[in-house]
């Protein structure tokens, strides 16, 4: 792939996850989305960057920001549509919604909506792909804030211990909800965190996905030959609140307008010359139709039928 | 000091609750995700943090573990923490300080420590919640020795019940109903502090007794409304706390209709409805005219999309319909 393809590639990737959690916005809007949803507007170039390194075979675990994990996997829009519309035809019948879907066709282990819980699964998915020896490798997307739960150290020092090949990301967005993380922990660099568990810690600006996709490929690398895992710290920010009714009164003023302009799609479009910015809008009209697409085959889809809310419990 | 009785929210009710216990108690402290700046996620805590500072009220880390572990060491030790448990379902990361510490410090020091603390937390579905989102976990906590557990289902016994758990020696778990969050009523601002227990008659009635708590409370008195059309006459007892249960309020008017059911959100299999129907059937045998009836959700964990939640989550229409399955 030409470097400027491989730009194009990224920059279509990440539209693609903005576009959709844009259009989201106005279906919620319009009443057509129950519930909240967190997006991951201005984080998309991490999802993205790691994404373009993972083979098929991958395991991906996310938080309940997880939409743009999902899309960067290759998750169909349909259904990711039809699931945050609670309706059938999406990728989880309407069960799970926004923040806790999954997407077994893509080896998408699911977003978790409680904090910090996907890193124990993702070290079992490891675990599978440690046995399976097809060096499949398992990454696992947190917040900041997750890292200070206590289901986050007890994995990562089993995955070190069992040197799993497990790639945990951090997603810095600075907030964990409505506070900073600075004043929930005493360390500058979450990343130095590694040290504690004897495996590589880097901390990477994660709104360039070249850079993001660097750093995830000399980790997956490492997993894959059997080293162990790797903690990587991408510092982003939230270009939207914590959850789509999040008011920010908690933000100083100002601070989200100096983030977008260096968010990760603005940032490729203020380097490009006249030539790739007409390629790039190019991109944009056709993810635009496609997300349209996309949602009309969503909405064509039934709301899910009562006599099915019972199935599934069991096998 | 405000005007004594106010109309408002029930959710503005904690927050008078949480306020009082900052001014009467010099010990108590309040900690938990979001609480001091931000003022908490649904507002319980607006402007403590302004009023009373960092000393009294400050965030914690997403530690759940920790922070009511750290709750129970402060409160063995002369505090009276407050503690708050964003939604119900993230107790379930901290359950061992909850069960294993929290629970048995009394019993297992013989008394010469306690545990004088109080989580407060929300429970219950809402529109889209997800499955970890939505747990009722009332079962969970009734069912461990040791611990209070209040469910207030009105403005003010959000507010009264708030303020007997702060002032209560033991470990006292208050979950409240997020889906009641905006109802609002009267509350008593400067009532005494009561003791912590007691059920109430919401509705006097004669031809048979609905027992229900929490969101299902408010929806009992509906359902009691629409019977009443059909000339069925409810009474309608919310017990309000689970522990201690004031089981004698529910065993005299059962005594009186003849007749039981006890309407939760949470789960059937396990639910605390079958606590009661137990007890039912063990003291007032006799007086029952019809079988026990439960309204519940059935064991389906809670499904995100409203079309299905629709079928899961328990409403005033199945409460209706119990009760006229046993006059029948
Ligand atoms: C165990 C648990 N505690 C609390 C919450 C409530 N909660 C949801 S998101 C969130 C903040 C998470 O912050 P961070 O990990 O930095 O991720 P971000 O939302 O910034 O992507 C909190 C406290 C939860 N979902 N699970």
């Amino acid at each position: 792939m030409s470097a400027v393809g491989d730009i194009v590639h990224m920059y279509r990737e990440m539209r693609r996850i903005r576009a959709f959690e844009d259009r989201l916005m106005d279906l919620k809007a319009g009443g057509e989305v129950p519930g909240s949803m967190h997006l991951t507007n201005g984080q998309e170039a991490i999802a993205v960057g790691v994404a373009s390194i993972l083979r098929p075979d991958d395991y991906v675990t996310a938080t309940y920001r997880g939409h743009g994990w999902a899309i960067s996997r290759g998750s169909d829009l349909t259904g990711l549509f039809a699931e945050v519309m609670a309706r059938s035809g999406g990728v989880n019948g309407g069960r799970a919604g926004s923040p806790y879907f999954s997407d077994a066709s893509i080896n998408f282990l699911g977003e978790n909506s409680i904090v910090g819980a996907g890193v124990p699964i993702a070290a079992g998915a490891a675990l599978s792909a440690q046995r399976h020896g097809q060096g499949q490798v398992s990454v696992v997307a947190i917040g900041d804030g997750a890292t200070n739960q206590g289901a986050v150290h007890e994995a990562l020092n089993l995955a070190a211990a069992l040197t799993l090949p497990m790639v945990l990301v951090v997603e810095n967005n600075i907030y964990s909800e409505m506070v900073r993380i600075k004043d929930m922990t005493k360390i500058d660099q979450l990343a130095i965190r590694a040290e504690g568990y004897g495996i590589p810690g880097v901390t990477i600006d994660g709104n360039d996905p070249h850079l993001v996709a660097a750093a995830a490929a000399e980790a997956v690398e490492r997993a894959r030959r059997g080293e162990g895992p790797t903690l990587i710290e991408a510092m982003t920010q939230r270009l939207v609140g914590h959850h789509s009714g999040d008011a920010q009164h908690y933000r100083p003023r100002g601070e989200v307008a100096e983030a977008a302009l260096d968010e990760p799609l603005q940032r490729i479009r203020n380097a490009a010359d006249a030539a790739l910015l007409s390629e790039l809008d190019a991109v944009d009209a056709e993810v635009a139709a496609e997300i349209e697409r996309a949602v009309d085959a969503a909405r064509a889809t039934e709301l899910p039928d009562p006599n099915t809310a019972k199935d599934h419990v069991y096998a | 000091m405000p005007d004594a009785t106010q109309t408002i929210s029930y959710i503005q009710a904690v927050q008078h609750g949480l306020r009082w216990s900052l001014e009467a108690l010099d010990d108590t402290v309040i900690f938990g995700e979001d609480v001091a700046v931000p003022g908490g996620p649904f507002g319980a805590t607006k402007n403590l943090h302004r009023d009373f500072g960092s000393d009294r009220i400050f965030d914690t880390p997403i530690s759940e573990t920790a922070f009511l572990g750290m709750a129970l060491g402060a409160a063995m030790t002369g505090l009276r923490p407050i503690a708050e448990i964003m939604y119900a379902d993230f107790m379930f990361v901290a359950m061992d300080q909850l069960v294993n510490q929290i629970a048995n410090t009394r019993y297992v020091s013989r008394g010469t420590y306690g545990a004088p603390l109080v989580i407060r937390t929300q429970q219950g579905y809402s529109s889209g919640s997800c499955a970890q989102h939505s747990h009722s976990i009332e079962a969970y906590i009734a069912h461990t020795p040791g611990l209070r557990l209040a469910v207030p289902s009105t403005a003010d016994d959000a507010y009264q019940m708030l303020r007997a758990a702060i002032v209560s020696d033991d470990p006292v778990v208050v979950a409240e109903a997020r889906m009641l969050y905006p109802t609002k009523g009267e509350v008593r601002l400067d009532a005494p502090v009561e003791p912590i227990g007691g059920g109430r008659i919401t509705r006097e009635g004669a031809d048979v007794t609905v027992v229900a708590w929490s969101r299902m409370a408010a929806a009992a008195l509906e359902a009691a409304e629409e019977l009443a059309a059909e000339g069925i006459d409810v009474e309608v007892v919310d017990p309000r706390w689970l522990a201690p249960l004031d089981f004698d309020l529910i065993a005299a008017s059962v005594r009186k209709t003849g007749r039981l059911v006890i309407a939760h959100e949470a789960n059937l299999t396990g639910g605390f409805g079958a606590e009661i129907a137990a007890r039912a059937a063990e003291e007032c045998f006799r007086d029952l005219r019809a079988p026990i009836a439960r309204v519940g959700a059935p064991d389906v964990p809670t499904p995100a999309a409203p079309a299905l939640q629709a079928v899961v989550i328990p409403s005033a229409a199945d409460v209706v319909s119990a009760v006229r399955r046993v006059v029948r």
